[in-house]
């Protein structure tokens, strides 16, 4: 052992600095070995020597984690259900085999190298000479169990019946009326009813996003189930055709009898479930509204052409309609403003005729007060015989040279031989 | 993934080994169930025999069967030592190289040039590993003498690449053997090892220091002229002599009798390694008689005294090559077939000192098949190497990762009577670190690196002096001579560095180099944590 020298004097650190240090040779080393690679990886990556160990450190922890038998966590740490060990080993079909084996967890998902393994294990811990060992009463009935169950869990004949028959990997639909997730609720029932069909894999429920297809292949599959479920492991046990064969095949009928019909009942109770989950399933409800909708959009698609033409009829109806009614008012308002101005042109006519006969006496008649009554008596007649425009044109006319004016026209009617010329002396 | 098998390749016998997907190292058997599988190819008509089938071959079919052709390869005809296989088909020119003209069926002659035997020699041991593990091999590391130039390093990866190899590594074949011996017996502390490889027909030996487990080669010498076959040698003449002193017949006239003579020595000398008698029983020797008799082992040591000694002389040349005393080394570790014989170990033991540990196949400290060290090294390296890619391996195998700055001399401390104790050996590699923890010390220390030379102390013992000490081996002459102890002794060189450390409550302390050379001291309480540090 080595021992230090004591501390004489008082020093903390004294580096001799001055030390010229034998100079190194250089070597190459052996590339052998794990030391050398990892001496190339320090060199390599310059790594100090403490980053170097907790790289190190930590490769050892996982090559540890990975070391660990990954069978070993799927099994059981103790004993599923603790009153195996008191259950009477001539009931043992009435047991948990799965559970004697520590493989409660995994069940039929247990592969044969598991079963082995985990019989091992539970051999190791339940031998009827490790309890005797340790002081306990010579209690073998719990090791009867787990050996009957490892000869019935390695053949796969009897495994199957086992499996068949064991309701505790069975998970239980949700209860009606209740509240609950259908996926969450749904999944685990479907998942361990597929244990039993001949055709796998065996499409899942899947999530509510799940496409149509994936859905419409899960109700397929399901409405054509085909299970291998048997119930033989239920059957009653057969005796042996020594002392009486007639019972024994009494019995087989009967065990036959009682299999056919839990098989059909079992098939009713899986077609009853794939029913409630069809009827039950939301994605099922919002492909339907889907569809509904899809329909309606392609109707109205579809018409589209002959709406359009209904709207385009409606609209020229409409159209001509409207004309119609404003031609019609149209003509009324035209009808109307003919009457006023036809009035207007009487009145006009009137207040025309009225202004020339007036026109004279307002002339004084000319200076020849004498002759008014001829006067009167010719201008009415000249008022009577002119057009309405000649009156007009007079009526605008005799606001001048009055006497001129009707003289002008009295000529006109005499030219025109409208009037003859005696009857307009006066004015001639 | 396929395994990466690795394949000790010698010019006697080769072996293939895997380490097996239980981790351990499996030396893979060939169909005829050899472990070592001789390195013998034979040609019989259109028939082509390897191995051991090959190698009975030798005795009616000589001239048709090709032996040790490993140390032709890659070299030209003129610097083959054509002699070795003169006992089998003779070497010709062919190209300037080495090759051999067998005869096939109908006569006709076939040329085989060194690497084409090699290549067929590599396919044999392929297909027997495939067979053996179930699955295609592409990848092998294969373990080669330390004098193997880049020439013959060149010709034996174009030789496995025709095959369907490609070889991902050539170690070195004392380090594959030290690393197969490593795994099973790890040196609990850095040594010096010599790592001897008694063949057929060659002795290879290297002196290997071992720090933080990196191997360094020291030195290494080679004698191509020493091997199991010169024990044959020996045992032939002994019973060539008996033989015409029984009947008045030469039997080394008649080739045949002399090949099975051969072939009984060979096997005579390995019964002997295992049992103490052995008989030779051979019909018709020479000239019709039949030659019968035993042969124990201390009449068959007496006989290759000379050539056992020569073995012990060997490893002695070796050691003064590296510039070491037989006091500086640690170990001595056996391999290749030879060193089965009982009487080399005790040869060894005898020569060298004490603290020399001889790891024959008579210690239990070493591996009981020396002949299949190579093989295992070279699998464990394979094994190793799976780990990495391509990229990897070639930048580690990168020259400035191999050539690395060693310690010229030693460092260490000195201890409460002044003496020096070496920390970091001589032949450390940079960077390295070393920590010693001390759980008892409590109170103030110095701690004082120092550089330290090593010498070796002869004192004189005189002879009565030793008698006392031992009165009951009063039968023993030599002890009236005086006897020379000799002894490994530091002495201190240059003062590193000095610290002083307070209320210590047990230390630890780490001597760290780094890539330049900076020696880091550090010594830390193992209490309160505290580290008091000095650097150079």
């Amino acid at each position: 052992m080595l021992t230090l020298p004591a501390l004489t004097s008082d020093i903390g650190v004294a580096v001799n600095t001055n030390v010229q240090k034998t100079a190194p040779v250089r070597r190459p080393v052996e590339p052998v070995g794990r030391n050398f690679m990892h001496h190339a990886q320090r060199t390599l990556r310059n790594h100090t020597w403490s980053e170097f160990e907790r790289i190190q450190a930590s490769k050892n922890v996982q090559r540890v984690e990975e070391a660990v038998d990954p069978d070993e966590a799927l099994f059981d740490d103790e004993l599923a259900d603790e009153s195996l060990l008191e259950h009477d080993p001539r009931d043992w079909k009435t047991a948990d085999l799965y559970a004697a084996m520590g493989l409660s967890k995994l069940r039929h998902r247990a592969t044969d190298a598991q079963v082995i393994k985990a019989h091992r294990k539970m051999v190791l811990k339940h031998h009827p000479d490790k309890k005797s060992a340790s002081g306990g009463l010579e209690q073998d009935g719990f090791f009867k169990i787990i050996q009957k169950a490892f000869e019935t869990l390695t053949d796969s004949n009897k495994r199957a019946q086992y499996d068949s028959c064991d309701y505790n990997a069975d998970v239980a639909p949700p209860k009606k009326g209740a509240k609950y997730d259908f996926f969450e609720a749904w999944g685990p029932v479907f998942d361990s009813e597929a244990r039993f069909s001949k055709k796998q894999p065996v499409p899942s429920l899947g999530g509510p996003d799940a496409s149509q297809a994936d859905v419409e292949r899960f109700y397929n599959f399901w409405h054509r189930f085909d299970s291998w479920r048997t119930f033989e492991f239920d059957d009653e046990e057969v005796p042996d055709d020594s002392s009486n064969r007639d019972h024994k095949r009494y019995i087989e009928r009967k065990n036959k009898a009682a299999r056919d019909k839990k098989k059909t009942a079992d098939n009713a109770r899986l077609a009853k479930l794939v029913e409630r989950v069809g009827s039950e399933d939301p994605r099922i409800k919002q492909f339907k509204e889907a569809e509904k909708k899809e329909k309606e959009r392609k109707k109205w698609e579809r018409e589209a052409g002959s709406r359009a033409e209904a709207e385009a009829k409606v609209k020229a109806e409409a159209e001509a309609k409207a004309k119609a009614e404003s031609e019609a008012s149209l003509a009324a308002n035209a009808k109307v403003d003919k009457k006023k101005a036809k009035e207007a042109a009487k009145a006009a006519k009137k207040k025309n005729k009225r202004a020339v006969r007036g026109s004279a006496q307002a002339a004084d008649y000319f200076g020849d007060a004498d002759k008014a009554a001829t006067i009167d008596e010719q201008v009415g007649l000249i008022v009577d015989t002119v057009d309405d425009e000649q009156l007009v044109e007079l009526a605008e006319k005799i606001k001048g040279d009055v006497k001129a004016a009707l003289a002008e026209y009295a000529q006109k009617l005499i030219d025109s031989k409208k009037l003859p010329a005696s009857l307009l002396s006066y004015f001639a | 993934m396929s395994p990466i098998v690795g394949i000790a390749f010698g010019n006697t016998t080769s072996s293939i080994a895997y380490v097996n997907p239980k981790n351990d190292v499996d030396v893979i058997a060939n169909p005829d169930g050899e472990r070592t599988i001789p390195s013998v190819l034979s040609y019989v008509g259109e028939d082509e025999y390897h191995g051991g089938q090959a190698l009975q071959q030798l005795l009616r079919n000589s001239k048709n069967t090709i032996i040790n052709f490993r140390d032709f390869l890659g070299l030209s005809y003129s610097e083959c030592d054509v002699s070795k296989c003169a006992a089998g088909a003779p070497a010709v020119e062919i190209d300037g190289k080495a090759g051999f003209v067998v005869t096939r069926g109908d006569g006709r002659q076939e040329q085989l040039t060194v690497d084409e035997v090699v290549s067929r020699h590599l396919n044999k041991l392929k297909l027997a590993a495939e067979d053996y593990i179930g699955q295609k091999l592409s990848e092998t590391v294969i373990s080669v003498p330390t004098n193997f130039s880049d020439a013959q390093k060149s010709a034996l990866r174009a030789a496995a690449k025709k095959v369907g190899l490609n070889i991902i590594q050539l170690i070195n074949e004392p380090s594959a053997a030290l690393l197969a011996h490593t795994e099973s017996f790890p040196f609990k502390e850095d040594s010096n090892v010599v790592v001897a490889d008694f063949g057929g027909i060659r002795s290879d030996a290297a002196v290997i220091a071992i720090r933080n487990g990196i191997y360094t080669l020291l030195a290494t010498s080679h004698d191509a002229n020493l091997g199991g076959e010169n024990l044959d040698e020996e045992l032939v003449e002994f019973y060539a002599k008996d033989f015409q002193k029984k009947n008045q017949t030469n039997p080394r006239k008649n080739a045949r009798s002399m090949a099975k003579l051969r072939a009984n020595a060979e096997l005579t000398k390995k019964t002997l390694s295992n049992v103490t008698t052995a008989t030779i029983s051979i019909d018709s020797l020479a000239d019709g008689f039949d030659y019968h008799t035993s042969i124990n082992r201390l009449r068959y040591e007496l006989v290759a005294n000379k050539v056992l000694s020569k073995f012990a002389q060997f490893i002695e040349d070796v050691i003064s090559k590296a510039e070491l005393d037989p006091l500086d080394i640690n170990a001595i570790v056996l391999c290749g077939g030879s060193s089965f014989t009982p009487k080399l170990s005790s040869n060894l033991e005898f020569l060298l000192p004490e603290s020399v540990a001889v790891l024959g196949p008579q210690c239990k400290e070493a591996s009981n098949n020396p002949n299949e060290l190579l093989a295992c090294g070279a699998a464990l390296q394979a094994q190793l190497l799976s780990n990495y890619d391509a990229d990897e391996l070639a930048q580690a195998l990168d020259p400035v990762v191999i050539n690395t700055q060693h310690l010229k001399k030693a460092i260490g401390l000195v201890d409460a009577k002044g003496n020096f104790v070496p920390v970091l050996l001589a032949e450390t590699s940079f960077p390295a670190k070393k920590t010693i923890t001390l759980k008892k010390a409590k109170g103030d220390f110095l701690v004082s690196v120092y550089e330290g030379d090593h010498h070796i102390k002869e004192t004189i013992v005189e002879a009565n002096a030793k008698a006392e000490q031992d009165d009951e081996s009063d039968w023993s002459d030599e002890d009236d001579e005086p006897e020379v102890v000799r002894e490994k002794h530091y002495t201190l060189a240059s003062k590193l560095m000095e610290l002083g450390i307070k209320g210590a409550q047990g230390l630890e302390l780490s001597f760290s180099l780094n890539n330049v050379g900076t020696l880091t001291v550090a010594a830390r309480d193992l209490k309160s944590g505290k580290v008091v540090k000095g650097e150079l």
